[in-house]
């Protein structure tokens, strides 16, 4: 076509930025994760210390603390909101009055800042101001205190992370669901097919492709949890909510140990790489099969 | 639920939009309650509205510049991201550029990597590497301009990118052909039919940045603190104010609610990588 100096012209702001502030954070913080620079110590100089951090790191109960905590949140907030979007997405299959309205409010909580979810649910479980605990104290007598309870405060995070992203799972599980053709539905019905049989046999076939991309961007942004579980509990109880995210925020500027909280960044990248290569195998393979 | 009647649908719909909204509202609630009245008795519906937490926060000077800094840096970087995404966008989809499509998945993978693990890095580059003279980018307007560009420039190329797509490039040549100068046919032939796309990518890149956390927490002291960072602001300071707690919250909630109204159906694209068409 035309020259093609006028594309990278056009193209050169972009990679400038992203350069900038992208690629070479990246390979700095890769760096600096095997040296030792406290720069407010004793002595501040930047010593090469090869996999010293790393091998700190297999033993540092707070961070394999944190890890396990992650886990578990990511598994169980992932597989709720799988769970429930999917019985959301069919019951949205049929037609009723107002689905429209309701489709929208259903949307509502996505475009919502995370921090201001976590300062939402902090409202709502907050002893003595939040209406959750009242009415359970009222009801059951469970007594639902999210400073003290590190399985009360666990449980309400992943709740509020189902409140929050459901809606995104519904909606693609949605726009899956609408694609289906019927005549394997129709065929499998007149060959006497049950419910569970056509679930498992042909609907979840089906729509495994936009299941496997949700899970897997599900599974990243649930990996990067941080400022609502910031805002809702701190991290806290102890280190019961302290997920990936809030450890680096809360662990490395206050210790001001550059080195080793670099090496902290560099596996929690590297943990959302495998995650990412994963969403980008999962996306892709299932649809260049066909 | 599968075959009965409509209305009971609906009735179940009730259900699941009073769980979402009931959060919304009572976050309204405690909003509008005095202080004193916090710790009695929650009551679900509101007998009274005190507003003089709204007018508090108005008139905190501190907040006001906090709302003013979030206003000058979503729009300033959603400005920019959609400028610089459309050029890219242009240049990817009209020229046949040396390992384009690698350049177009690098820029998205900026936005995959989470943001905590460059808060470090950034941090430093901004204090130490990134300066004139003593003119550091740490806790200014324009740095964080730039450091939102992280997350917002890739989710701009990839939603403007299937709109330049679309725009046949008979159009370019038929004008190039007339004797148009490139930056005419950009402005004149492709910019206008662009547009919608254009407005989507300028407001929910308006929305990421002003809900944005985390970097603002890190990369800012005073200057350019953002209305997301007051608001935690009021939690650690001794004895959360729970009220102002929730003007604050109510205040950051608002323009994003608005937009909601205007791009609703696009969300959902934008959020999954485009791998879902909302």
């Amino acid at each position: 076509m035309h020259s093609n100096r006028l594309g990278w012209w056009l193209l050169a702001p972009t990679l400038l930025v992203l350069f900038l502030f992208g690629a070479v954070p990246f390979f700095y913080v890769v760096w600096l994760s095997f040296h030792q620079w406290n720069p407010f110590a004793v002595n501040p100089e930047i010593i090469y210390t090869g996999a010293d951090n790393f091998r700190r790191l297999v033993f540092d109960s707070g961070f394999l603390a944190s890890l396990g905590v992650t886990v578990a949140f990511v598994v169980f907030a992932v597989l709720t909101e799988l769970i429930v979007g999917y019985l959301l997405a069919t019951a949205f299959m049929k037609d009723f009055p107002g689905k429209a309205i309701f489709r929208t409010i259903h949307t509502l909580p996505l475009i919502m800042a995370p921090i201001i979810v976590g300062s939402i649910w902090k409202l709502m479980t907050t002893p003595s101001i939040g209406i959750i605990p009242h009415l359970l104290d009222e009801w059951i007598g469970y007594d639902l205190n999210i400073g003290q309870s590190a399985l009360a405060a666990f449980t309400v995070t992943v709740i509020m992370d189902v409140w929050h992203w459901t809606p995104l799972v519904t909606l693609t599980l949605i726009a899956a669901l609408v694609s289906l053709p019927a005549d394997p539905f129709e065929q499998a019905q007149i060959d006497g097919a049950g419910k569970r049989q056509i679930f498992w046999h042909i609907t979840l076939p089906m729509i495994a492709p936009a299941v496997v991309a949700t899970v897997f961007i599900r599974l990243m942004d649930a990996l990067r949890t941080v400022d609502e579980v910031l805002m809702l509990t701190g991290g806290g109880p102890g280190s019961a909510t302290r997920y990936l995210g809030v450890h680096i925020f809360k662990e490395v500027f206050p210790k001001t140990n550059y080195g080793y909280g670099s090496a902290i960044s560099v596996i929690v990248l590297y943990l959302t790489i495998v995650v990412c290569w994963l969403l980008y195998v999962g996306m892709l393979a299932p649809r260049t099969k066909k | 639920m599968k075959k009965g009647n409509p209305w009971l649908r609906t009735l179940f719909w009730i259900f699941i939009s009073f769980l979402t909204l009931f959060p919304i509202y009572w976050l309204f609630v405690i909003s509008v309650k005095p202080a004193v009245d916090l710790f009695s008795t929650p009551d679900i519906i509101l007998k009274s509205a005190y507003w003089q937490n709204y007018v508090d926060v108005w008139t905190d000077r501190t907040l006001r510049g906090y709302m003013l800094n979030s206003l000058i840096i979503s729009s300033g970087n959603a400005l920019l991201c959609t400028g610089l995404g459309f050029f890219a966008c242009y240049a990817l989809t009209r020229f046949d550029l040396g390992g384009k499509e690698s350049i177009f998945f690098w820029t998205i993978t900026n936005r995959m990597a989470p943001p905590a693990v460059f808060l470090l890095p950034l941090f430093l580059l901004m204090t130490q590497v990134y300066r004139v003279g003593d003119f550091t980018l740490l806790d200014t307007r324009i740095g964080m301009i730039l450091v939102y560009c992280t997350f917002n420039l890739p989710f701009a190329i990839w939603t403007l990118r299937p709109t330049l797509d679309g725009i046949p490039r008979e159009l370019d040549e038929a004008a190039y052909v007339d004797g148009a100068s490139s930056w005419k046919v950009i402005s004149e032939v492709v910019f206008p039919l662009c547009r919608p796309g254009l407005a989507v990518t300028l407001i929910l890149t308006w929305v990421f940045a002003w809900n944005e956390y985390l970097l603002a927490a890190t990369l800012t002291n005073f200057n350019a603190r953002t209305l997301t960072t007051g608001l935690s602001e009021y939690v650690t300071t001794t004895g959360t104010e729970w009220g102002i707690m929730a003007a604050i919250s109510v205040f950051t909630l608002i323009p994003a609610l608005i937009v909601f109204t205007m791009v609703q159906r696009h969300i959902v694209t934008g959020l999954t990588f485009g791998a879902v068409k909302g």
